[in-house]
């Protein structure tokens, strides 16, 4: 260990009878007298309301009934985010989760950092509803942002520091800027023996304060803790086996449950043989609500058994299209159009054009693929209604969307519910946890009893997960006598079916579905002008200066006229976010098309990007890439002998989400003319979201994010026979990935520090480029540009022989 | 029902199943109480319930509970502590090599017992070791898990 540990405690632990121990000592210490004239200090100190109760856990479950826990967090005030303890323990309470990525390491040296405290001092607390500030979602790159930003950790941090600094004026009876903060101790700068702690300045009382906006961020400039590599406290336990992730919560008495799903999609319950499995061993009870249907025992292996016993007569499910013509059906069905920019000129420009370019890009549907199938914990009690009550421990991306769309599955009131984030393996988007947390809610609510429910891989794989989905990209653009783009085109289809479940919405996802709330698809409707220039989706390139509505340029590159239109239609399958949604998918078309024209044009792709550049960080990322990969400027293709293994590299850049950090790859490869194999030697990276608050983090970010890439260009289709209406990828034969034992490419990271800018994301940033630098280098090493993902060697040879056949 | 005496990280457990075809992990789950091996595939293609059952890694999720009564289980909680990790633990701990870590009993038990038979294994020689069994890590932080084996391989631990 290089660097100071965390609290390696500082973790959830299952039941909210396990108080922290500085809310019980807090709570041991407190007595009428000694309360008596802390308040009359603090009613001195004037800006401070004292509360009568302890800070800490205890505190926020204190007086409500434990079979209805879910209070109000308050995310405005202060001591819903943060309480210090009579012994100088500081509890950080966060609505943002960890997922393996690092982000509860950056939250405790957040608060470590903002309240000059040791980082050792700090447990963080993460996504219980009614303890912690509901925050949404924890994804999309979103968790720096939130939380650095306003209204977020930060702020409430801060406004305690200060509030901590006016308390400590008025006890040494001067003026903040004569105190100095160490490690939790103010001191008078004049006279270092005046000194005074955080814990007893506060003595454990809340301090009810409202979150100041107009704190003064710390200057990431003088960062001690942010900014440094401090490991991840939970590491030690993973490695050892011994942490606790949601597969391993046991509670007293807790069964075992499976589901049984439809066996084509679609397909609706007619019967259901409940005989079937009656005398089988441990076998507890089936459950059936509308199409929803499971199976509880006594445990894992009775369970399994069971469901795959279970008789259950299904309907025909719904009509699959073709997957051999997927993408051309896709561009038949009635959509709902998005236009993020229409400069209204593009025909007319591309008209005047030297030169123009075209060229259609696809990309399949692919799946999370986690290395967990599901699973989550429920204990429902009391059945339906005002009077029951339910606990899920869930590794669900929001407690609170999850906790008010169960509590409309259950029929139960939301303020009933708990919701209590507990590890799972990665889930890089909605995989199956919330699905799976409704099951398990499902049977639990039908047994009366604890219910674990374990997704089986085929469950995960064909009926579980919510896709992320397929993309068309048709491209157009021209180019004038100088070789300058001066128009670009772009009109994608992509498909919907359902998303994040919310308290409307319990059917966006399967298992919401099957228990008989609708799966919404989208709803046809024209483009509307767009009013601001916004690229959240990045459907817009680089290289667009992005006038909207006459307005001011808000793109990042010159290119002034533009159409980006995106169709959305009906998904036969379930999609839901998937790690860089719809970023990656339209990198993939855009870089590579841009790179389609430097080839076209002769110009070297670097040099080629910059020109059409104008966001300095954007084009300081690609410079930075660049150089780290030692990149040899010249045109592609590569001019080489067509024999062996053909070498070449490629870049791609994004400014992530039009807002969200930025990075430029360049990649190596080696490609078979003869088998059509592409072999990846080098990722090379450049990220820079504005302040690094853990380098090592993000780098581990970042080499994961290019090697999960690198998956999906290379291997990942969800495939399905349309016939019998089911996924056949339902495996990691099926759904063949990455893995352990082909060839590692050798990873390079550059992290560039911009403490002059504020936090942004770095989570889904690397993630995005992979495949368009990998089609890019492919290009440059075999004259081929390869437009559909995955890359096999089916597909690569499929696209050497169109080009021949040219 | 059926009593299965088996060895567990060094303390004798009596597993009990009425089906000997009871897979060895839901046993290991609910009966000797570990959390290091993991329910991944239930098939032996990712690696997540890797044990060693006598020092050879097996997948718990296909291994029949009759085929290792009397054998002696170890599971990453055998090989060391939070507090007093293994030197590949150590080892993995120092690279922060891991994302979720859901994955990590399969690559550090394969990696170990091919590394303990083969000291002084080099890096491609580990990654062909791993190569020879389906092995799965969907964060891919493979590169940092490769640099802890190799680590342990040269006998260091950071």
């Amino acid at each position: 260990m290089k660097t100071q540990t965390g609290n390696t405690d500082s973790f959830r632990t299952f039941d909210e009878t396990e108080m922290t121990p500085e809310a019980l000592a807090a709570l041991a210490t407190e007595t009428p007298e000694n309360d008596r004239s802390r308040r009359d200090f603090f009613k001195s100190a004037g800006m401070m309301v004292v509360g009568f109760a302890a800070a800490g856990e205890a505190a926020k479950l204190a007086g409500q009934n434990p079979l209805n826990p879910t209070g109000l967090v308050d995310a405005t005030k202060v001591d819903s985010w943060v309480s210090i303890a009579a012994d100088d323990s500081v509890t950080v309470y966060s609505g943002k989760c960890e997922f393996g990525q690092g982000f509860a390491t950056v939250q405790m040296q957040l608060a470590a950092e903002e309240l000059n405290v040791p980082l050792s001092r700090v447990k963080l607390i993460f996504c219980d509803t009614g303890l912690t500030p509901d925050q949404g979602v924890t994804s999309g790159s979103q968790s720096h942002i939130a939380e650095f930003g306003p209204g977020g950790l930060r702020q409430a941090l801060d406004t305690a520091r200060d509030a901590m600094l006016q308390l400590a004026g008025q006890w040494f009876d001067t003026t903040p800027d004569q105190l100095s903060v160490k490690e939790g101790v103010v001191s008078v700068k004049s006279d270092a023996t005046q000194k005074i702690s955080y814990g007893q300045l506060l003595q454990g009382q809340r301090m009810n304060l409202v979150l100041d906006s107009k704190t003064v961020i710390k200057d990431p400039k003088t960062y001690t803790i942010l900014g440094t590599s401090v490991p991840r406290p939970e590491i030690p336990a993973k490695a050892t086996g011994t942490f606790r992730y949601v597969q391993n919560v046991r509670l007293p008495g807790m069964l075992h449950g499976r589901v049984v799903r439809p066996n084509a999609i679609g397909a609706k319950v007619v019967s259901v043989d409940k005989n079937s499995v009656a005398n089988m061993p441990g076998v507890v009870q089936v459950v059936v609500k509308n199409d929803f249907v499971g199976v509880v025992a006594d445990t894992q292996w009775h369970a399994i058994q069971a469901a795959g016993t279970l008789n259950v007569t299904w309907s025909a499910g719904d009509t699959l299209p073709d997957p051999a013509t997927l993408y051309t059906y896709m561009q038949t069905l009635p959509s709902a159009d998005s236009l993020s920019i229409d400069t209204g000129d593009t025909d007319a420009v591309l008209g005047k054009a030297d030169k123009t370019f075209s060229a259609q890009y696809l990309h399949p549907f692919q799946m999370h693929g986690s290395m967990a199938a599901s699973c989550a914990v429920a204990d429902v009690r009391g059945g339906t209604g005002k009077n029951a009550v339910a606990k899920i421990w869930s590794a669900t991306q929001g407690v609170y969307p999850q906790r008010d769309s169960v509590a409309v599955v259950l029929g139960i009131p939301k303020e009933n519910i708990r919701v209590i984030f507990t590890e799972s393996s990665g889930c890089y988007g909605l995989n199956g946890n919330d699905s799976v947390s409704y099951d398990a809610a499902i049977l639990s609510q039908a047994v009366g009893k604890p219910v674990r429910v374990q997704w089986s891989r085929r469950d995960e794989h064909a009926q579980g997960e919510s896709f992320g989905p397929a993309y068309v990209l048709n491209m157009k653009a021209g180019v004038d006598a100088g070789g300058k783009i001066t128009a670009w085109t772009y009109e994608a289809w992509t498909l919907s079916k359902g998303n994040r479940p919310n308290a409307t919405t319990p059917g966006n996802i399967i298992s919401g579905n099957l228990a008989g709330f609708p799966a919404p698809v989208p709803t046809p409707v024209k483009a509307t002008a767009p009013t601001t220039f916004a690229n959240n989706g990045n459907s817009s390139c680089n290289y667009l200066s992005g006038v909207v509505a006459g307005r001011p340029a808000g793109g990042t590159g010159n290119i002034a006229s533009a159409r980006v239109l995106t169709h959305s239609v009906a998904s036969p399958f379930f999609t839901g976010p998937l790690r860089s949604p719809a970023r990656l998918q339209n990198t993939f078309a855009n870089e590579q098309f841009f790179d389609e024209i430097a080839a076209g044009l002769g110009q070297d792709p670097v040099d080629y990007r910059i020109r059409h550049l104008t966001d300095p960080r954007l084009i300081a990322v690609v410079r930075a890439a660049a150089q780290a990969a030692q990149w040899e400027t010249r045109p592609s293709p590569k001019s080489q002998i067509p024999f062996g293994n053909l070498g070449g590299r490629g870049i791609s850049c994004v400014l992530y989400e039009g807002n969200n950090g930025y990075s430029a790859l360049v990649a190596h490869v080696e490609v078979s003319l003869v088998t059509g194999v592409v072999v990846v030697k080098k990722l090379i990276t450049a990220a820079e979201s504005g302040p690094i608050s853990n380098p090592d983090g993000m780098a581990n970010q970042t080499e994961g994010g290019v090697m999960q890439a690198l998956s999906r260009c290379l291997y990942e289709q969800v495939k399905w026979n349309a016939k019998a209406g089911i996924i056949t990828s339902t495996d990691w034969n099926s759904y063949p990935t990455y893995q352990w034992g082909m060839p590692l490419p050798q990873l390079k990271t550059v992290l560039i520090n911009n403490p002059d800018v504020s936090q942004t994301g770095a989570g889904e940033l690397s993630i995005t480029l992979s495949a368009s630098a990998i089609g890019n280098a492919v290009f440059d090493a075999i004259g081929v540009r390869v437009r559909q993902i995955p890359y096999t060697p089916a597909n690569v040879l499929a696209a050497i022989a169109a080009a021949k056949a040219k | 029902m059926a009593v299965y005496q088996v060895t567990v990280n060094g303390s004798s457990v009596n597993l009990t199943a009425d089906d000997p075809n009871t897979p060895l992990l839901y046993l290991l789950q609910e009966q000797a109480l570990l959390d290091g091996p993991k329910f991944g595939c239930g098939l032996g293609q990712c690696g997540a319930c890797t044990v060693l059952v006598d020092g050879q890694p097996i997948r718990s999720c296909i291994t029949n509970v009759v085929d290792v009564a009397g054998r002696k289980i170890t599971s990453l909680e055998g090989l060391g502590t939070p507090a007093n990790p293994h030197p590949l633990q150590q080892a993995f701990i120092s690279q922060q090599a891991m994302q979720c870590g859901y994955c990590v009993s399969g690559p550090m038990l394969y990696g170990k017992v091919f590394i303990d038979a083969n000291p002084g294994a080099t890096r491609d020689q580990i990654l062909n070791a791993l190569g020879q069994t389906p092995l799965l890590c969907r964060c891919h932080a493979h590169n940092r898990m490769l640099n802890a084996l190799v680590l342990y391989a040269q006998g260091k631990t950071q």
